[in-house]
C-alpha cells in the first residue's frame, strides 16, 4: 500500500489529541511535559509531511520542523530544571499535591 | 544593507544583554546597585534606538518593522525601564542580590524576543520571537529559587506556555499547508477562508489567547502572577502581554484580513466572557497580586477590543490604550512590591488605615487605580474611550455596550482598595516607608504618565499617523 499525505496527518492529529488528553489528565508534572512535547512532535511531523508532499521544490517547512525541534528541546530544559526546583522545594512532583496556589 | 539598519534596536538589544552579562561577571559582588544603574541606562538608550529606528525590511522580508512597531517597542522598552527602577528593593535581599545579573540579563532576553514578535514578517521569526520571549520569562517566574510558590507558579507557566505554543504552531502548520508559504504577506494572498484555513485561525488564536491570558485560556494567569516575584508580576502583566496583544492583532489584520467575519464574532465573544468573567472573580480575591491577576485579565479583554475594530484606528487605540496601562498597572505594582519587601504581605488588609502613614503612595496607588478604572480626568478614561470608539466604528455596538457595562463593576473592586487605605479603621496600620530614590523617580514618572498621557491629545494623533501608515 502506498502511503499518502492523509495517513501521516491522521497520525499527526492524534498525536495532537493524545498530547491534549495527556496534558489535562495525567498528575505526574513530568508526564504532563511529556504529552507536551508529543503535542510539539505532531506539529513537525505536519510541517515535514506538507512540504514533502504538497510543496517539493521548496523547503519552508523543513526549516520550521528543525526550528521547532531546536525551541522544544529549550523549553524541555528548561522545563525539567523548574520541575527538578519543584521537587526541591516540595518533595513531589504530582500536580494533585502542588496546590499552594488557588482561589 | 539598509535592511539592517531598521534592526538598530534589535542589534543595540544584543549588545546590551553582553554587557550586562559582562557587568555582572566583572563587578565585585553585592554588585545590585551598579547593575541596577547600568540596566536603567541601558534601557533608555534602548528606547531612544526604538524610537528613531527607521520602517524596513531585512533578511528577505522575514523582519519587516514598520513604524508603529518601533512606538510599541518604546512603550515596551519604558515599561521594562519602570520595571527596572522598581525592582532595586526586592533585589537588594540577602537571598536574591546576587541574582542581580540573571535577572536584568533575562529581562532585557524577553524584551529581545518580544521586539522580534512586534516586527516579524513570517511566522517562522514569529514563532522563535514568541519562545525567546517565553522561555527566559519562565526562569524569571521561577527566580525565588527558595520560596515553594515562585517554583509552583514556575512550572505553571512554562507547561502551559508551551502547551499553548503547540497548539498555536499546529494552527501555522495547517495554514502552511493549504498556502505554501510562512510568509505574512504571501500566505494573505492565498488565503480564501476555507474551513482548515478557518480552523488553523482557531489554533492560532488559542494559542496567541494563552499568551494574552483572555478567558477560556486564563487558568495559569492568577496562580503564575501570585507566586512569581512581585516585579516579574509587573513585567508579565503589562510587557509580556501587550507584546503578545500587538503581535495578535497585526497578525489578524495583515494574515487574516480576509477573514475578517469569521474571527471578529470569534473575537467579540471571547472579549465579553473575558471581561465578565475576570470582573466576578476579580471582586472575589482578597490577595493583591492575585487580584491584580483577575484585573489584568479583564484588562486584557480591553485591550483586544481594539484588534476588534481590525482597522487603523483601531491599532492606534490599542497601543495608546497599552501605554496607559503599563504606567497605572506598574505603579501599582511598584507600590505592592513596596509593602510585599517592608512588611511581608500581599493581602489588601495589609493596606488598611494606609493613608495614615504613607500619604503619598496611597496618593499614587488611588490614581493608578482610578486610571485602570476609567474614571475622567486620568488617563485611563480617554485610552477606555478610544477603544469604544474604534470597536464602535466597526459596529460593534453590542461588544461596547457590554464592556461599558463591566466598566462599572471594575469600578466597585478597584474602589475597594481604595476604600482599604482610605477609610477601614485599623489599630495597626503598615509603618511608613522610605523607598529608595530610583524607585521614587519611577513612581513619579508612573504618576506623570496617568496625568498627562490622557490629556495631552498629541499622544493619540501621533500613534494614529504612524498606524495609518501600517
Amino acid at each position: 500500500m502506498e502511503i499518502h499525505v492523509i495517513h501521516y496527518l491522521v497520525v499527526s492529529t492524534v498525536m495532537l489529541f493524545c498530547g491534549i488528553y495527556g496534558f489535562f489528565t495525567r498528575k505526574n508534572l513530568l508526564a504532563i511535559l511529556i504529552s507536551v512535547e508529543l503535542m510539539l512532535n505532531a506539529t513537525n511531523i505536519n510541517f515535514a509531511v506538507f512540504n514533502r508532499y504538497l510543496f517539493p521544490d521548496q523547503l519552508e517547512g523543513h526549516f520550521f520542523s528543525l526550528f521547532g525541534i531546536a525551541v522544544a528541546a529549550a523549553e524541555t530544559a528548561v522545563a525539567i530544571a523548574i520541575i527538578i526546583n519543584v521537587y526541591r522545594n516540595m518533595k513531589q512532583i504530582l500536580t494533585d499535591d502542588i496546590t499552594d496556589l488557588k482561589g | 544593507m539598509n535592511g539592517f539598519l531598521s534592526m538598530q534596536a534589535e542589534f543595540g538589544m544584543v549588545a546590551a544583554i553582553v554587557v550586562m552579562l559582562l557587568a555582572d561577571l566583572i563587578l565585585k559582588r553585592p554588585n545590585h546597585k551598579p547593575l541596577q544603574a547600568l540596566a536603567v541606562v541601558l534601557t533608555l538608550a534602548l528606547t531612544v534606538l526604538c524610537l528613531t529606528e527607521p520602517a524596513g525590511e531585512a533578511f528577505g522580508g522575514m523582519y519587516v518593522n514598520t513604524s508603529i512597531a518601533s512606538a510599541v517597542k518604546a512603550i515596551l522598552t519604558a515599561g521594562t525601564l519602570l520595571v527596572f527602577t522598581l525592582a532595586g528593593r526586592w533585589l537588594e535581599r540577602e537571598d536574591t542580590s546576587y541574582k542581580a545579573g540573571e535577572f536584568y540579563m533575562l529581562t532585557l532576553s524577553t524584551l529581545f524576543g518580544m521586539y522580534l514578535m512586534v516586527s516579524s514578517g513570517s511566522f517562522l521569526t514569529f514563532y522563535i520571537g514568541l519562545e525567546t520571549a517565553s522561555i527566559p520569562m519562565a526562569c524569571l517566574v521561577a527566580l525565588d529559587k527558595w520560596r515553594r510558590h515562585s517554583a509552583e507558579a514556575g512550572a505553571k507557566f512554562i507547561l502551559s506556555s508551551m502547551f499553548s505554543s503547540a497548539l498555536m504552531l499546529y494552527g501555522v502548520s495547517m495554514l502552511y499547508g493549504t498556502s505554501g508559504t510562512a510568509y505574512f504577506t504571501d500566505a494573505a494572498a492565498m488565503l480564501a477562508g476555507t474551513p482548515l484555513q478557518i480552523a488553523a485561525m482557531v489554533f492560532f488564536f488559542a494559542g496567541l489567547g494563552f499568551k494574552i491570558s483572555l478567558v477560556p485560556f486564563h487558568a495559569w494567569t492568577p496562580d503564575t502572577y501570585q507566586g512569581a516575584p512581585t516585579p516579574v508580576t509587573g513585567y508579565l502583566s503589562v510587557v509580556s502581554k501587550g507584546a503578545a496583544a500587538f503581535a495578535l492583532t497585526a497578525i489578524l489584520m495583515k494574515v487574516f484580513g480576509q477573514m475578517v467575519e469569521n474571527w471578529s464574532l470569534l473575537l467579540g465573544i471571547v472579549i465579553v466572557v473575558t471581561i465578565t468573567v475576570a470582573n466576578l472573580f476579580a471582586v472575589l480575591q482578597k490577595d493583591m497580586k492575585r487580584f491584580m491577576a483577575y484585573s489584568s485579565i479583564s484588562q486584557a479583554g480591553y485591550l483586544v477590543l481594539g484588534t476588534l475594530a481590525g482597522s487603523g484606528q483601531g491599532m492606534a487605540s490599542l497601543v495608546y490604550y497599552l501605554a496607559v496601562y503599563v504606567v497605572a498597572n506598574l505603579a501599582i505594582f511598584g507600590i505592592i512590591g513596596i509593602v510585599e519587601q517592608q512588611t511581608g504581605r500581599t493581602d489588601r488588609d495589609a493596606y488598611n488605615g494606609f493613608y495614615r502613614t504613607n500619604p503619598h503612595l496611597t496618593f499614587i496607588m488611588t490614581l493608578a487605580l482610578f486610571s485602570l478604572g476609567g474614571i475622567p480626568p486620568f488617563a485611563g478614561f480617554f485610552s477606555k474611550f478610544f477603544v469604544f470608539a474604534s470597536a464602535f466604528h466597526a459596529g460593534h455596538w453590542l461588544v461596547v455596550f457590554l464592556a461599558l457595562v463591566n466598566t462599572i463593576i471594575s469600578l466597585y473592586y478597584y474602589l475597594l482598595v481604595v476604600k482599604a487605605m482610605f477609610i477601614t479603621q485599623t489599630d495597626s496600620p503598615a509603618p511608613a516607608f522610605k523607598s529608595p530614590a530610583l524607585a521614587r523617580t519611577g513612581l513619579v514618572v508612573c504618576l506623570a504618565g496617568i496625568l498627562v498621557l490622557g490629556i495631552c491629545s498629541g499622544v493619540y494623533d501621533w500613534l494614529t499617523d504612524l498606524s495609518m501608515q501600517f
